[in-house]
């Protein structure tokens, strides 16, 4: 019990994933693996089963057939939550509260990275001027740095990142892609949604392709 | 080794319960405090009903100090119901129970917190009103402090019923019926056990057992009652 299971244990691995919704096929059956320092896109048209793979994943949807491993570990509350950071379209965040207030109470809740703290994770995103406005009179772009901020912020060595160039201009995009670069060189796996229209920073990512 | 690892190899970064706790309380709060002018309207139709009932039954101080006590929990539970259909709508709505379900902490002790918070912002200002109700409604001044009582004992067991209802209720369009009509049967025996109690108080009997079993449901539902709601919340989150 003492022993680590073999370092190569990849964080996040699915054998025959497949889910379905009024016994009619979503995605799947898929086989993949995500291990430190990959990145994985997830490639698809629009209703192609993008956004449920990743919920999925994230224990936001249940009953999919198959087996999802966490660290080698069956996946369960104890060995998902803690580790998977979740991007969604949804910001996660209170429109009345600033991004300050609103990642503040997300480190409540997750912890913080060592060394990192909200302001400094505003800044980076380029969202420092708007620190202290309710998130509602942010636009759809600055809303989506907030989430990324929360990236660099909280937590956790599995990003599932739905749809995360949604809203932003072409340096959001790069930031996105330098996010991404800087996770998995940490030792992080990312996992990203797209519909093809961005390119993509690494041209070493793997790619699932949903929905032929 | 592998020092580059987040989260595992860090585990003094990871969020104490305690910590989590008291950043959602103060979320909350800080929420309440933007949104006082909504907080002030249960208030605000408490006193408007209470002193609307003299004027309709006449001004017979006899008769208002008969009914005054079991008038003011009706108006103490219906003044509850719009908060708390909405207890989780927004978060819901902007994916923060989203983040709630992938937090290292358990979502029923986040459910719970919430439900403090709630009950704290939208109900604990009912209750301090509730001297000047007494008041407009000729309540006797010995009954009011077993009134408060079985109210304090009261309002966090309806808040915790609701909750649940809430959860389940969450994901629904016009939920507000749905929640009026499934409140009710479970808000029943609770206002009878706290009727009781004042009833009791008012004709000079004991009234310790009406309220004893209002406190034996409150300790159960404390335990109880945010499970359930996280397994409804987690069902909101799915469909």
């Amino acid at each position: 019990m003492t022993t680590p299971p073999a370092p190569a244990a990849p964080l996040l691995s699915a054998h025959r994933l497949a889910f379905s919704r009024n016994d009619e096929p979503v995605f799947g059956p898929l086989d993949f693996s995500l291990g430190p320092g990959e990145t994985v896109l997830v490639e698809g048209d629009n209703g192609s089963g993008k956004t449920t793979l990743l919920r999925v994943l994230a224990g936001m949807l249940p009953s999919a057939e198959g087996e999802i491993r966490f660290d080698g570990k069956p996946a369960s509350r104890d060995s998902r939550n803690g580790h998977v950071l979740w991007l969604g379209h949804r910001t996660g965040m209170n429109e009345s509260l600033s991004a300050h207030e609103n990642l503040g109470f997300l480190a409540g809740l997750y912890g913080t990275r060592p060394g990192m703290t909200a302001i400094a994770a505003m800044e980076r995103v380029g969202i420092a001027a708007w620190i202290d406005e309710p998130l509602r009179t942010l636009s759809a772009g600055q809303k989506k740095r907030v989430g990324l901020a929360r990236l660099l912020l909280i937590p956790g060595d599995i990003w599932l990142l739905d749809e995360p160039y949604a809203n932003l201009d072409r340096h959001g995009i790069d930031l996105v892609n330098a996010l991404i670069a800087e996770h998995c060189a940490r030792g992080g796996a990312t996992l990203v949604t797209s519909h093809g229209a961005v390119r993509f920073a690494d041209p070493r990512a793997r790619h699932i392709r949903l929905g032929t | 080794m592998n020092e580059g690892r987040i989260g595992r190899s860090m585990p003094a970064a990871k969020a104490g319960m305690a910590g989590a706790c008291i950043a959602l309380l103060r979320r909350d709060f800080v929420l309440a405090w933007r949104r006082r002018g909504e907080l002030f309207l249960p208030l605000l139709y408490a006193v408007i009903v209470a002193a609307l009932f003299p004027f309709a039954l006449g001004p017979d101080p006899e008769l208002l100090a008969r009914i005054a006590g079991g008038v003011l929990l009706v108006i103490v539970v219906l003044a509850m119901l719009p908060a708390l259909e909405s207890m989780f709508r927004a978060d819901l709505e902007d994916g923060t129970l989203e983040q709630w379900l992938l937090a290292p902490q358990p979502l029923a002790l986040l459910a719970l917190i919430r439900v403090i918070a709630h009950w704290l912002t939208t109900v604990l200002p009912l209750i301090v009103v509730m001297p000047l109700l007494g008041v407009l409604l000729n309540l006797p001044v010995k009954v009011l402090p077993v009134l408060i009582v079985a109210l304090l004992l009261a309002t966090p067991l309806l808040a915790l019923l609701g909750s649940v209802l809430s959860a389940l209720a969450a994901g629904a369009r016009r939920s507000g019926i749905l929640m009026a009509l499934m409140l009710l049967p479970l808000a029943v025996p609770v206002v009878i056990f706290a009727a009781g109690a004042v009833a009791a108080a008012q004709s000079g009997m004991p009234y310790i057992a009406p309220l004893m079993w209002l406190a034996a449901a409150l300790v159960l539902a404390i335990v109880l009652a945010p499970l359930a709601c996280a397994a409804a919340l987690r069902i909101a989150v799915e469909s």
